[in-house]
């Protein structure tokens, strides 16, 4: 996003382009980061309803929606994900927190 | 309505990632998942709090549908207004009428629990009397997260908060918490409800059940607050699952003034389970604060109580 003159803003402070803020990348607050294992993946979707920053990234063309993996423009490694990743209970986790190398 | 995830994950995410929550906040994922149901036809209004402000830093917006910014006492004027205004326009021609429940404009106010149980409560209350087709949500974390954890009206009993603090001469917040939720069912709107966002069916229902009501709606969702409560940031929604588990936060809702408790725990798991892993309770657990503990649980109980009592009451 290009910093506009103040001439140039809308009154009354209202910011016209509706989710802008999909432009403000907060995966550099992580100090960790989901590792997805495909191959334990059960595509249940409870990481995609769960994440608080809309980091999921999920294929929905097909009849069964695909989890894809994680979004690292706006993932703050929580790790809410992993928690609640229903085949890490079984030993076969889909999502492991690991930390990150920047 | 959609209630498999299976469909809701082809919804579109009005709440865009890159909004300035805390990592792990479950309250931005409970706008996430209102706004999953409510869908793009939506006016949302927020009360100055946390998630107004994370979502809202100028110039950046993370909402995708229209959004108002109200201050602190007043969202639910706001919305209501906006209502209203809707309902004229459409009255005078200037609008179309909305043919299928599809087009339907929805109106939803949120706040937090300072903004709603303290500040917002005479605008909230107005608006519900008059009977505005709208919704108000409120994510009760329990105290004033936005400004510094200061004890609010819905902090409970114990709690360690910056205004009442757990030290040498006090331990922690000294009042039993308000319950809005009640205060709500005494305004005999259509109805009123209890969720939390790790109950996602529960609260996607709910949330769909008080658009559709035709009058006034209130939500009151709990939101557990990694750094106001003091849990690891990965925690949150296994928190929200057992304060209904111990309950501190009973799933129920009452439509028409008919309770009815969407989840009864089998077995009730103690309170000091919950509070043990949240540091704002630490000192609970002092030698010395037993009758603290012991004060909690009597609570807990009294209140889930007096709620299956309102249950078999309104349902006879
Ligand atoms: S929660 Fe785990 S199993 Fe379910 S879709 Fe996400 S990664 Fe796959
Ligand atoms: S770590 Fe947190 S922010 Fe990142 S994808 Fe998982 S739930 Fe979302």
């Amino acid at each position: 996003m290009s910093l506009k003159r103040a001439q140039e803003l809308p009154d009354a402070g209202i910011i016209t382009e509706a989710g802008n803020a999909v432009d403000f990348k907060t995966g550099d607050w992580r100090t960790y980061v989901p590792q997805f294992h495909e191959e334990n993946c059960i595509h249940c979707m409870f990481c995609w309803i769960y994440c608080p920053d809309s980091a999921i990234d999920v294929d929905t063309s097909g009849d069964k929606p695909q989890m894809k993996g994680i979004l690292l423009d706006h993932c703050k490694g929580c790790g809410i994900c992993a928690t609640e990743c229903p085949p890490a209970a079984k030993g076969k986790a889909a999502l492991v927190m690991v930390r990150e190398e920047k | 309505m959609a209630l498999s995830l299976k469909e809701m994950v082809k919804h579109e995410d009005l709440l865009t990632g890159g909004h300035r929550a805390c990592a792990g906040c479950t309250g931005a994922n409970i706008l996430r998942q209102i706004m999953l149901t409510a869908g793009p036809n939506t006016v949302m209004g927020g009360a100055t709090g946390c998630m107004e402000v994370v979502t809202t830093i100028y110039p950046y917006t993370a909402w995708k549908n229209s959004f108002i910014h109200s201050a602190f006492e007043n969202v639910a004027a706001t919305i209501s207004g906006a209502e209203t205004a809707y309902r004229s326009l459409q009255k005078h021609g200037e609008l179309p009428q909305a043919a299928a429940d599809a087009e339907r404009m929805n109106f939803i106010a949120f706040g937090g629990d300072g903004g709603t149980y303290d500040i917002g409560i005479q605008a909230l209350s107005g608006a519900m009397e008059r009977g505005h087709r709208m919704v108000y949500v409120c994510y009760d974390n329990g105290a004033y997260m936005n400004t510094g954890i200061q004890r609010s009206s819905a902090t409970p009993f114990g709690a360690h908060t910056s205004t009442a603090p757990a030290g040498s001469v006090k331990q922690g917040k000294e009042q039993d918490r308000k319950d809005l939720t009640e205060i709500l069912v005494a305004h005999n709107i259509p109805y009123v409800a209890q969720t939390t966002p790790f109950h996602w069916k529960d609260l996607a229902t709910k949330v769909e059940k008080a658009l559709s009501c035709g009058g006034p709606a209130f939500l009151n969702i709990l939101m557990p607050c990694t750094v106001g409560w003091g849990f690891p940031m990965e925690r949150g929604m296994q928190i929200a699952k057992e304060a209904v588990e111990t309950n501190f936060w009973p799933l129920f809702e009452v439509e028409d003034g008919v309770y009815k408790i969407n989840k009864k725990p089998k077995e009730r798991k103690p309170i000091a389970d919950w509070m043990k892993e949240q540091a704002r309770f630490r000192h609970v657990f002092k030698p010395g604060n037993e009758s603290m503990l012991e004060h909690a649980q009597q609570w807990v109980d009294q209140q889930w109580d007096l709620l299956l009592k309102r249950e078999t009451m309104t349902n006879m």
